[in-house]
């Protein structure tokens, strides 16, 4: 069968090249040079770490090189630090995070704004993809926006006396 | 420097941060001279992937020149081009020694579950990513890659995950002379999978996807059959019956958490994130392949649960085989294979952005327009 499918595909640069019959479910772990028990090794220099970073409660310690980017801080900060309490098995650690994640997005944007400057929620950047691409619904929803907006205004002022 | 900056689901911009400096005696600094947006960037651009924090700049696959060492770097020096793996990995640690590079023990203290990764959320470390002129690399005596004289700079580029990931998808397969081969998703790393599937001595491979025009490019790019999920009622039956009624030998999940096809995993998956993303493309893996065979997963999910069918998993007698790519294992049969021929990984770049305009990179990639595949951003040349 190798050869008539040789024939059939040799259209097809490189068909066949790896085929490796020793390929099974355990590659390529098997097949690496660590010898049976070998659970230490000899440790890179350690990082210097300057900041607050968390770590998972499965390991003993900090690896030695960390991220130090944007350490826990404000109210999400005190959820991520909540979560790290909990082992990568529990929810208890993945949900804190992912509702930090929608509290940093909301101090993100005060961050913004105490910094002078209009938040990505208002100064969306793709206006020339969607202009280019997406016109039909960028118009639509210019025109809805801007239809919501008469309605708003209207009433406010219908309100008042 | 200029940086992609994260503000939120589908929020992201350009934006000056301070250029990053050495802090271990194992870093180097370099120049990014391209960078590509990854589709595991748009799971953390929709909000997907857990501990995502506000300001991190993603970006896993770049190259560039280096520009400055820390003392312990013995194989690169200032001026060197390289591509650098996703992966940072130590290279001393027990699974760094079994070619795990991934789930290096030394590079990431938020999981156990993944090595470090370059630009990918605090679970994968909390390091920046290359879409930026500058990045910090650690463990410099590992990861980079000197680009070899004659390699292309943006096959190159595509040598530090899509490549890599695309032949692990197929190796992890187990492929054997002849076995008929189902790649679930046309995006760069499904398309690749299929390309690499020939070379292991596929005797058919079989792309599925809804995007028309993702599915003509890996007919012409792949040689391969692709077929419109949206076209049939079951995709799984769809499978079974140009199968013999028997499935595939081998099924590759190149799609991960966000898939589509399927409204209950849509609703439970993406919208309310009861799940950890839209598991479609796994389920059908699974159900489509033959008994006995081998499904492989490259798709990259959250870290909680999915919802797939475990109990056909067992009484099917499927292997499941998985893992974040290898890079560093790979590349020196990868770079034989581009500086050949065999394989021309750039092939498969469709749109060049400058990295001002990331958010609108970003958003062509995300909502599938204008025929993009794949995305590069190439920074501001420095001086």
């Amino acid at each position: 069968m190798e050869e008539e499918l040789k024939e059939r595909y040799q259209h097809i640069i490189g068909w066949g090249i790896d085929a490796n019959p020793l390929n099974e479910p355990t590659y390529p772990i098997k097949d690496e040079g660590v010898e049976k028990g070998e659970v230490s090794w000899e440790r890179p220099e350690k990082q210097k770490v300057e900041v607050e970073v968390l770590y998972s409660n499965e390991r003993p310690g900090l690896p030695a090189v960390v991220g130090e980017t944007f350490p826990p801080q404000f109210i999400s900060g005190r959820l991520r630090r909540y979560a790290f309490k909990y082992s990568e098995s529990r929810y208890r650690h993945w949900l804190p995070l992912l509702i930090a994640d929608r509290i940093n997005e909301l101090e993100g944007v005060v961050g913004d704004i105490t910094k002078g400057r209009l938040p990505t929620v208002l100064a969306k950047r793709e206006w020339k993809a969607r202009w280019q691409h997406e016109r039909k619904s960028l118009v639509r929803n210019v025109l809805i926006g801007a239809l919501a907006g008469m309605v708003i205004f209207k009433l406010v002022k219908y309100r008042q006396p | 420097m200029l940086a992609m900056n994260y503000r939120g689901p589908f929020r992201v911009r350009a934006e000056d941060k301070p250029v990053p400096e050495i802090q271990h005696p194992q870093d180097a600094i370099l120049q990014v001279t391209r960078a590509c947006i990854c589709g595991s960037d748009l799971h953390l651009y929709h909000g997907m992937v857990p501990d995502t924090r506000v300001g991190t700049t993603f970006g896993h696959e770049f190259i560039g020149v280096v520009q400055e060492v820390g003392h312990s770097v013995r194989n690169l020096k200032i001026g060197d081009r390289v591509l650098v793996p996703f992966n940072i990995a130590c290279g001393q640690c027990v699974f760094c020694k079994q070619g795990l590079y991934s789930c290096c023990h030394e590079s990431n203290a938020m999981s156990t579950a993944i090595g470090g990764v370059f630009g990918y959320s605090h679970i994968a470390g909390g390091f920046d990513g290359g879409q930026a002129e500058y990045v910090r690399v650690p463990y410099a005596n590992i990861g980079p890659t000197v680009i070899p004289e004659g390699i292309d700079e943006e096959d190159a580029l595509m040598l530090t995950d899509v490549l890599p990931t695309g032949y692990q998808a197929a190796e992890m397969g187990g492929i054997k002379i002849g076995d008929t081969v189902v790649v679930f998703g046309a995006g760069p790393i499904g398309i690749t999978a299929a390309r690499c599937a020939w070379l292991f001595g596929a005797g058919r491979v079989i792309v599925i996807d809804h995007l028309e025009y993702r599915l003509e490019f890996a007919r012409k790019y792949a040689s391969c059959e692709a077929y419109n999920f949206k076209s049939m009622d079951d995709p799984v039956l769809f499978l079974k019956r140009i199968t013999d009624f028997l499935g595939a030998d081998v099924c590759i999940d190149a799609v991960g958490s966000d898939a589509c096809g399927n409204m209950m995993q849509t609703i439970t998956g993406k919208k309310l994130k009861l799940q950890a993303g839209s598991a479609t493309a796994l389920h059908w893996a699974i159900n489509a392949v033959k008994k006995g065979g081998i499904v492989s997963i490259v798709g990259v999910y959250g870290p909680t649960d999915n919802l797939v069918p475990i109990g056909n998993v067992v009484n099917k007698g499927v292997t499941i085989r998985a893992g974040q790519t290898s890079v560093k294992r790979l590349l020196p049969k990868l770079i034989e294979h581009v500086q050949n021929r065999v394989l021309r990984p750039k092939d498969i770049i469709t749109h060049r952005f400058a990295l001002e305009d990331v958010a609108e990179a970003y958003h062509i990639f995300s909502a599938k327009l204008d025929e993009c595949i794949k995305p590069v951003l190439i920074p501001h040349p420095v001086h």
